[in-house]
């Protein structure tokens, strides 16, 4: 035993004071939150950058709504007519809106045009159409009589709250926020086995080229070297992965704190709407904000939290152990091509039937590759969030488990031979002869 | 005399290879035990062996008297052929780790670090890159680690080979001081003349079979070849070469002579002795040397390969 944590130590160490590790760890929250900070900030750019639009009103109906916003200004050019309001926007503005004359309202709509030198955006032609959109209808319902404040007082909001037969409350919200939650953990194992599963293997490989192997198991088993590999390599990524999650949340506390109610208010312009659409937003946030709240009360957090260190820990072990026996059969990382596309194809296809598997979660895609056990890890962790019967996932665990002592023990026959081996190059068959060695 | 050391009919077997076939061997203590062998006879394979990193197929290896176990990895040192250390660790905690991997406390290992860094004069490599140190160097950060824990046995598989000549003396030196000092040393080699300095005993192993041991002297003693090397002073020299000729048998020596003497390599034929002989020669001629030819190990190296290929 303490052989083993001689190892663990020392791989620990060697990897956490290499230089790219270091600078990898320190670099990339800066990094992250420096590019959600930068598409932030050009987001916020384009839109305070002001517009300005020029209008032919004909109709002499639709003037009032071009009303000035933050970001657009309007330029009423009705007199000019339109022609000499068409060279004269090509000169100044960016746009010319051009609403015909007509007699009636309801011919109001028709043959509206916008003059511009290049494509405009389609939210911009959006944003005009709903802006025209609605003033007609409120000029139809005037026309028509009505009145529109109580049409108004007619408009609701619904939000169906579904609820499953055993009382479990289910929404919209809780269907993303489960396939965020499920995805995220999915894909953290995914990207947590391709990363530190590689370093296990050019570990391995180093002790081999620099041939320290010999000496080193003069001294220890095979399988401690191994098995202290795999666990000092994942002790340094646990590590690298709480850094990341501590320093993007300091960084992230300081930046709001220090832009303070910018930051918070950098949402879709709420000087942009009138005062009862701020309010229905913010009611609709509160309400959205609490059915959030309720929803992660509902998830089965004990369920996904012992089953994602589960889940970890065993799509780790196995594919770690993988990966030291490839280090170990061949003499250079150039040599691991031909054993790598095996290894990262479940991988890959997991990722894939994942996103596939929270659209359907209980189909039986789905099913079958969350009982898989080269699969499970990432499948199943993606389906706990909607709840996944017991004698599933109970099953998913046992085969994984069985899977894992199979291939902890094939890996480590090949490690045992393979690490003392120098100058061949390994076929699938001299890997297989080895297991009888 | 005790053995350190008994490997009893070791077998070993790679698939449908045989790389040992009922090797025995045994290794007396304080002895140096050279292991030799053409490459991939077998040697190799039987160190990892007794090293305990590959296990035999069938046979039984005793240590200090006790069947091999996992504990006795403390007793061995094992300088391998193919040696390295980590590229980017530093001297001293390298050092350490494999100093503690043996078995060595933390404290006991920084001391015995010390005292040897010192007698190679090396201690400012302590914080060193190996990556920064040369090779001849590295090996001598090796050597100390193989001998570190002051084990009974140590096993050196090509000790010299990326040394040059003034350190592989200092490394010849050092494993006989560990000799004197009780330790017990095999020696696995192909350079011939580094066993012949060494070496107390011998084991040749050729195609997974070893097919000579024992002490040196006496291993010597069996190759002898009753050839003996003369040098003669005559005026006649052909007369005289047809009468030597004619009683025992001669091949012209490949040491060429200085004084334009008569160099010869001459066979005893039947039952007469050296003493015979060289009154015989003494009635002829005038004898300005006169020495037995012992067969170096080299030559018992490729006559033994030979026999047994």
């Amino acid at each position: 035993m303490g052989k083993l944590k001689l190892i663990i130590k020392r791989e620990f160490l060697a990897k956490v004071k290499n230089k790219s590790f270091i600078i990898l760890t320190l670099l990339s929250p800066l990094l992250m939150v420096g590019l959600a900070m930068l598409i932030i900030f050009l987001n916020e750019k384009n839109s305070e950058e002001v517009r300005k639009l020029a209008f032919v009103d004909e109709s002499e109906q639709l003037a009032i709504i071009f009303e000035d916003t933050e970001t657009t200004k309007y330029v009423n050019l009705t007199e000019l007519g339109l022609d000499v309001a068409k060279s004269k926007t090509k000169e100044f503005y960016y746009g010319l809106i051009y609403i015909p004359k007509n007699d009636s309202l309801k011919n109001l709509s028709k043959g509206i045009a916008f003059y511009s030198e290049d494509t405009p955006s389609l939210s911009l032609l959006s944003e005009i159409e709903s802006k025209i959109e609605k003033k007609i209808r409120n000029l139809k319902i005037e026309q028509l009589h009505f009145d529109v404040e109580k049409i108004k007082a007619t408009e609701t909001n619904v939000t169906i709250a579904s609820e499953n037969f055993s009382g479990e409350k289910s929404s919209k919200i809780g269907s993303l926020l489960r396939m965020g939650v499920g995805g995220g953990f999915g894909y953290l194992i995914f990207m947590f086995i391709i990363i530190y599963g590689t370093s296990v293997m050019r570990s391995v490989i180093e002790e081999k080229t620099s041939r320290i192997i010999e000496v080193i198991i003069s001294s220890v088993k095979p399988f401690q070297l191994m098995l202290g590999k795999i666990v000092g390599n994942a002790l340094a990524g646990i590590l690298q992965f709480i850094i990341w999650a501590i320093s993007i949340g300091l960084i992230l506390t300081i930046i709001t704190y220090i832009f303070g109610i910018e930051a918070a208010n950098s949402g879709p312009a709420m000087g942009q709407m009138n005062p009862e659409m701020v309010q229905q937003v913010q009611n609709s946030s509160v309400s959205d904000l609490q059915l959030v709240l309720r929803e992660i009360k509902n998830l089965p957090i004990l369920t996904m939290f012992f089953s994602f260190i589960f889940y970890f820990l065993g799509g780790y072990l196995i594919y770690s152990s993988i990966y030291a026996a490839i280090g170990a059969a061949v003499d250079s990382e150039t040599d691991t091509q031909q054993f790598m596309m095996p290894v990262l194809m479940p991988l890959i296809i997991a990722i894939y039937v994942g996103f596939s598997v929270i659209e359907n979660p209980h189909g039986p895609i789905a099913l079958g590759f969350s009982l898989f056990p080269l699969t499970s890890p990432i499948v199943m962790l993606m389906r706990i969030p909607f709840g996944v019967p017991w004698w599933q996932i109970i099953t998913s665990m046992l085969l994984l488990i069985v899977t894992f002592i199979a291939i902890v023990w094939f890996a480590a026959k090949i490690y045992r031979v393979g690490i003392l081996m120098y100058g061949k190059k390994p076929s699938y068959k001299e890997l297989y002869k080895w297991l009888k060695y | 005399m005790k053995n350190i050391l008994t490997v009893e009919n070791v077998c070993k077997n790679y698939g449908n290879f045989t790389a040992l076939n009922n090797v025995s061997i045994s290794v007396p203590e304080g002895s140096v035990f050279g292991l030799l062998g053409p490459n991939g006879a077998g040697k190799t394979s039987l160190i990892r062996i007794i090293n305990q990193i590959t296990l035999p197929d069938s046979g039984t290896i005793y240590l200090d008297g006790e069947p091999l176990q996992p504990h006795h990895i403390q007793n061995i040192g094992y300088l391998p052929e193919e040696r390295g250390l980590y590229k980017s660790m530093k001297v001293g905690e390298q050092a350490l780790y494999l100093a503690q991997l043996k078995g060595m406390s933390k404290s006991e290992a920084k001391k015995k670090l010390h005292y040897w860094f010192e007698k190679f004069e090396i201690t400012d490599w302590w914080n060193k890159k190996i990556q920064e140190l040369s090779k001849g160097m590295a090996q001598k950060v090796q050597f100390i680690v193989t001998v570190l824990h002051e084990p009974k046995l140590l096993i050196f598989d090509e000790p010299f080979s990326g040394f040059d000549p003034i350190n592989a003396n200092l490394i010849k030196d050092e494993i006989l001081k560990l000799r004197d000092e009780g330790a017990s040393i095999i020696f696995s080699t192909h350079r011939m003349e580094s066993v012949e300095e060494l070496c107390d005993h011998i084991a040749l192993i050729n195609k997974s079979n070893k097919i000579l041991d024992g002490k040196l002297n006496n291993i010597k003693q069996e190759y002898r070849t009753n050839q003996f090397e003369v040098g003669l002073l005559s005026d006649t020299k052909e007369e005289l070469l047809k009468e030597i000729n004619s009683k025992f048998i001669v091949e012209n020596s490949k040491v060429a002579s200085f004084n334009n003497d008569l160099r010869l390599l001459i066979s005893l034929k039947n039952n007469e002795t050296s003493t015979e002989m060289i009154q015989f020669l003494n009635n002829k001629a005038q004898i300005t040397h006169f020495t037995e030819v012992i067969p170096s190990v080299n030559d018992i190296f490729l006559k033994a390969v030979a026999n047994n290929g």
